[in-house]
């Protein structure tokens, strides 16, 4: 492992330390949007490492997020609670619950073993087709999860699910997220599927398998989303609304923010975001800034963070830290090859 | 199966009829946009919210039908520009997945205005209410605005098709959606044809408006916004190289989820945006061209 390598472990994993040690020296409401904001960076992290290595869009992740949470949650609720909660949960679901770490490794299986079985057909596609099939995936997923109440609370939100999910969790959560995400860039799979990424032509050439390569980074991708998922169910009560098309945006726009080329780009997007949002959440109840109050309407973060996304796509489409070994911009080449 | 077809009378049919033709009009709006700029705008649903809310807020002032009307149009022909000015021409360069993204972000930047202008809970457009009465034809009671809204999307679909074949921009366009960097050097000018396609897709965004508000009165930030998606399965499901596919599985798509709607049970229908979905990725996977297209053309969607 080079010096050069160390530090691009060390800086994502210092500033998510950082945004952890600051949220516990404040009260109780701050750390609120400190926890969130290191649940996002999970997320984050999770798309990156399917998006950014690969260069293959995906609007399907929360539809991890959202396999990953219904198994840590539908399994963590109480057993003697359960039929007060679910009203029709398969037997097996019902009769069983696991303790708080055997559901977060769950939730990881279901997310990696879920994008796995999506993937398998989808992985051979890119560009737009590739954009439009993800999303196809997580209208599918939002749809069964919303009216399949044998699986989970249906249309109704969790509720009874130990709220275990705090920054501490959190932030191990998001420590893992980086690790495996370093881990993967670094090895040779990892860089195997940027070959692909840069030059699908070329790589195919070499004897690189595009499909597979894609699929090993999919599945991997698709398990860190469900462990982010799985803290998520265990931080506040989940309706299948909140993984779904808001997640799915403003994931997408932390790391297009960021800049989808780097680990430190998905990391300081979803963190810088983050920051700004919990400044706006703060500043919607009314906020003093320098003595004047300003009171931003409730509704205006989405305001801000689409309009973020929308002139970073067209300022500077590879995100705020450059995001050198790749940008968005360049899938263009690959959309043509 | 007897119970399906003992419930499809024909007042299901009539009303399925309707369904698929505003949503044909919302294929063609999309499709148009792509054929020139290969762009898929997601956001599309958020104009028609913008003309619904147009409405609301003329009905509220107890404006006139028509005046509302007039309204609708011109806030979404505004916006239409705006979007094109400010998004769509910047972008023009980059992957149709980039652009996909940044329409994402128009459609979320757009929701966000409307709730932070009307609320979450929305406002009532009321003025062309009297629409949504029946008349009875024989035995089957036919609410007037089906009858609209066929009429409409069919006098759109001819205006289009005159336009389109008779007309040098039409020329233009068409050429365009073959083939833009060739149509170009035989002196097709790139702004006039985009322009044009943007502005048509307004105009159909704002029928759509009109037609949707009548359906269904209350419009809220949401409004439109799962009505594109599923007119975006449509299209895909269609073709979206050739306008004609993609106004034809516009059509299709409201038509036969109009028609399960009606006939099916909740517990059934409810599950039916999963079949749809499903059909999308196993037509993008083995005929990415589309149901209808006439051909395999060398360019994937």
């Amino acid at each position: 492992v080079s010096t050069q390598n160390v530090e691009r472990l060390v800086a994502p994993v210092a500033l998510v330390v950082a945004a952890a040690l600051l949220g516990s020296v404040f009260s109780r409401e701050t750390e609120i949007y400190f926890i969130t904001a290191l649940l996002a960076v999970g997320f984050v992290v999770a798309l990156y490492l399917f998006v950014g290595n690969s260069g293959v869009l995906s609007f399907g992740h929360a539809s991890f997020v959202a396999v990953g949470a219904w198994a840590a949650g539908v399994l963590s609720v109480p057993v003697n609670e359960k039929s007060l909660i679910f009203s029709s949960l398969f037997p097996v679901l019902g009769e069983h619950s696991v303790g708080n770490v055997a559901s977060l490794a769950v939730a990881a299986a279901v997310g990696g073993a879920y994008a796995l079985f999506v993937g398998l057909p989808l992985m051979r596609l890119s560009g737009l087709t590739a954009g439009i099939a993800t999303f196809a995936v997580l209208e599918i997923t939002h749809n069964i999860l919303r009216y399949w109440d044998r699986i989970g609370p249906g249309t109704n939100s969790f509720s009874s699910v130990p709220e275990t999910t705090g920054l501490t969790q959190a932030a191990i959560g998001a420590l893992i997220a980086i690790g495996v995400a370093f881990a993967y860039q670094t090895s040779r799979l990892g860089r195997q599927l940027r070959a692909v990424r840069e030059d699908s032509a070329a790589a195919r050439a070499v004897g690189i398998g595009v499909v597979r390569q894609r699929l090993w980074a999919f599945g991997l991708s698709g398990a860190l989303a469900g462990l982010a998922g799985g803290l998520y169910v265990h931080f506040i009560p989940l309706s299948t609304e909140d993984v779904y098309l808001n997640l799915t945006f403003v994931t997408l726009a932390m790391l297009v923010i960021g800049g989808a080329g780097s680990l430190w780009g998905a990391v300081v997007g979803a963190l810088a975001v983050s920051a700004l949002d919990s400044f706006l959440a703060e500043a919607e109840s009314g906020i003093g800034v320098g003595g004047v109050s300003v009171d931003f309407p409730s509704g205006s973060r989405l305001i801000v963070v689409g309009f973020l996304m929308a002139l970073v796509l067209i300022l500077r489409p590879s995100g705020i830290t450059g995001g050198r070994e790749f940008s968005l911009a360049r899938m263009r080449g690959k959309e043509t090859s | 199966v007897t119970g399906l077809v003992a419930a499809l009378n024909a007042q299901t049919v009539v009303d399925a009829v309707g369904l698929g033709a505003i949503y044909g009009l919302m294929a063609i709006g999309i499709g148009l946009v792509f054929g020139v700029l290969r762009l898929v705008n997601f956001a599309y649903g958020q104009l028609v919210m913008a003309g619904a809310f147009a409405l609301a807020v003329a009905s509220e002032r107890d404006w006139p039908a028509w005046a509302g009307i007039v309204l609708c149009f011109a806030v979404v022909l505004a916006l239409t520009a705006a979007m094109n000015q400010f998004v769509f021409r910047p972008l023009r360069a980059q992957s149709p997945a980039v652009m996909l993204v940044a329409t994402f972000a128009a459609a979320f930047l757009l929701q966000s205005v409307a709730l932070i202008w009307f609320g979450p809970l929305g406002k009532p457009a009321t003025s062309l209410a009297e629409l949504n009465r029946p008349i009875s034809i024989g035995s089957v009671d036919i609410r007037k605005i089906t009858i609209v809204a066929i009429v409409v999307a069919a006098i759109f679909l001819v205006a289009l098709v005159l336009l389109l074949e008779r007309t040098t921009i039409g020329l233009h366009m068409r050429a365009a959606a073959l083939d833009f960097s060739t149509a170009r050097l035989l002196g097709v000018r790139a702004e006039r044809v985009i322009g044009t396609a943007v502005l048509i897709s307004g105009v159909l965004a704002a029928a759509v408006a009109v037609l949707l508000t009548v359906q269904s009165p209350l419009v809220t930030p949401g409004f439109g916004l799962s009505q594109t998606i599923v007119v975006l399965a449509g299209v895909v499901l269609g073709g979206m190289n050739r306008l004609s596919s993609a106004a034809l599985g516009g059509f299709s798509i409201g038509f036969v989820s109009g028609l399960l709607g009606g006939a099916l049970p909740t517990a059934q229908s409810q599950y039916l945006p999963s079949v749809v979905f499903g059909l999308v990725i196993i037509v993008l996977l083995v005929r990415p061209d589309g149901l209808f297209a006439r051909s395999t053309t060398a360019e994937r969607v």
